[in-house]
């Protein structure tokens, strides 16, 4: 199959791939990659990501790597396929550029850093370190307050209609959507109404559904 | 003017932009904004980048924040003007695409401990800490690894010509050139002869000096 997407089930970064593959309508070979043997620091692979990190995305014999360049590849230039990700008018591409920075540049770290510690170091059979929670739930009310006020203005966090910018936090969101930080979200009248919408997505429900398997 | 920036003197995401506008030679308007005395706190501010932080933007009605964000709007809204900071064939722009995302997400993050470090906190009296310094210098060297593998076989980190995926490093590498962290580029030949291009286009230097 000419299209491959190397990841590891529930990896975040992975599965924002993997959702974008999927709004896109494209056929794809998911590769699993072997981090319990080490696969990711093989010489093989770090010539596909040298950071060796999943997800790596093929096309041929076109790689990329990380999420967003891979999810931005597959929207531009698969445009006349599955959903439209991304905005064609110049200025509207420069808005749903902006929150895409925004998804990347503040929601993603403090998002990470609690779906750490309330979701995979349980799975690793380590304890969460109350205090950083409690600090990157407050920094994180801090990033959804600016998303409720954005959320009044406009549907989707780019524009009128679903973008990368709303798809980048699906991974993050539905984690914690399953911890005690998703009164995060609830609290929030347009945030709430927008988690549910984006999550609700067949796509999104694909993606999900690799999970529970 | 139609284009205007607001930021902040010492702001390297200011400089981003700076550079950015150098680069394809526009003209604007540069808006100070008085962190000290809290300006990027007021509600007039906090309508133009909701998080209250510099830069903010302006061209015409347009209103743009997040540094990479608007270069990126620059870079293909002014394709014709200045120098070529973006690629046109869709795959080897994806390519910088790449690249751009790693100085995002890899980068600057294991920078800007070392800039607030071994930068900021001397020019305000303070002393730094020399634990957050080791912890982080190892993760800059590990991204600075793969940066000498990588621009042993591409001339730029995006591909053959200076892009965007080269601009973005280019404020944080004046601050830490300044510093012991110099080292850790001067170590690595290919990294050291990238570091030392960029640094003398003139559009740099001319952003950094006007």
């Amino acid at each position: 199959m000419a299209l491959k997407l190397h990841g590891i089930v529930g990896s975040p970064p992975a599965f924002r791939a993997m959702a974008a593959l999927f709004e896109k309508d494209l056929d794809f070979e998911f590769v699993p990659v072997d981090f319990a043997t080490g696969e990711q620091k093989t010489p093989r692979f770090l010539a596909l990501n040298p950071f060796g990190q999943v997800p790596v995305f093929e096309d041929g014999d076109f790689k990329l790597f990380e999420s967003r360049a891979i999810t931005k590849y597959a929207a531009e230039a698969y445009a006349n396929k599955g959903t439209d990700l991304v905005f064609k008018d110049p200025k509207k591409s420069a808005i749903q550029t902006v929150w895409m920075e925004v998804e990347g540049q503040k929601f993603d770290p403090t998002s990470s850093k609690l779906t750490w510690e309330l979701f995979f170091k349980p799975i690793f059979g380590l304890t969460a370190d109350e205090a950083v929670v409690t600090e990157f739930e407050e920094k994180l009310g801090n990033v959804l307050d600016v998303y409720e006020q954005r959320l009044t203005e406009c549907k989707y966090l780019g524009g009128d209609r679903f973008t990368l910018a709303d798809l980048h936090h699906l991974p993050n969101m539905h984690i914690l959507m399953g911890t005690k930080v998703r009164s995060l979200f609830d609290v929030r009248p347009h945030v709430s109404a927008w988690a549910s919408d984006i999550l609700s997505r067949p796509a999104w429900t694909k993606v999900a559904s690799l999970l529970r398997k | 003017m139609a284009i205007k920036l607001y930021g902040a003197a010492g702001s390297t995401a200011t400089l981003q932009v700076q550079a950015c506008l150098a680069e394809k030679d526009l003209h604007y308007e540069f808006v100070s904004i008085n962190m000290s005395y809290k300006e990027h706190k007021t509600p007039e501010f906090l309508s133009r980048n909701p998080f209250g932080q510099v830069p903010a933007f302006e061209d015409g009605d347009l209103k743009l924040f997040e540094s990479r964000a608007i270069t990126q709007y620059l870079a293909h809204t002014y394709a014709d003007k200045g120098n070529d900071v973006i690629i046109k064939d869709p795959k080897k722009m994806a390519i910088v695409a790449v690249w751009i995302e790693v100085e995002s997400q890899k980068f600057d993050p294991a920078c800007s401990k070392l800039v607030w470090e071994l930068g900021y906190k001397p020019m305000f009296g303070m002393t730094s800490d020399d634990v957050v310094v080791e912890e982080n210098e190892k993760k800059l060297e590990q991204v600075l690894d793969v940066y000498e593998s990588r621009l042993s076989q591409s001339k730029y980190l995006g591909g053959d010509s200076f892009t965007l995926a080269d601009l973005h490093h280019l404020p944080v590498i004046k601050y830490l050139m300044g510093t012991k962290a110099k080292r850790l580029f001067e170590a690595r030949p290919h990294v050291s002869a990238w570091v030392a291009d960029i640094q003398s286009r003139p559009a740099w230097v001319k952003a950094i000096t006007t």
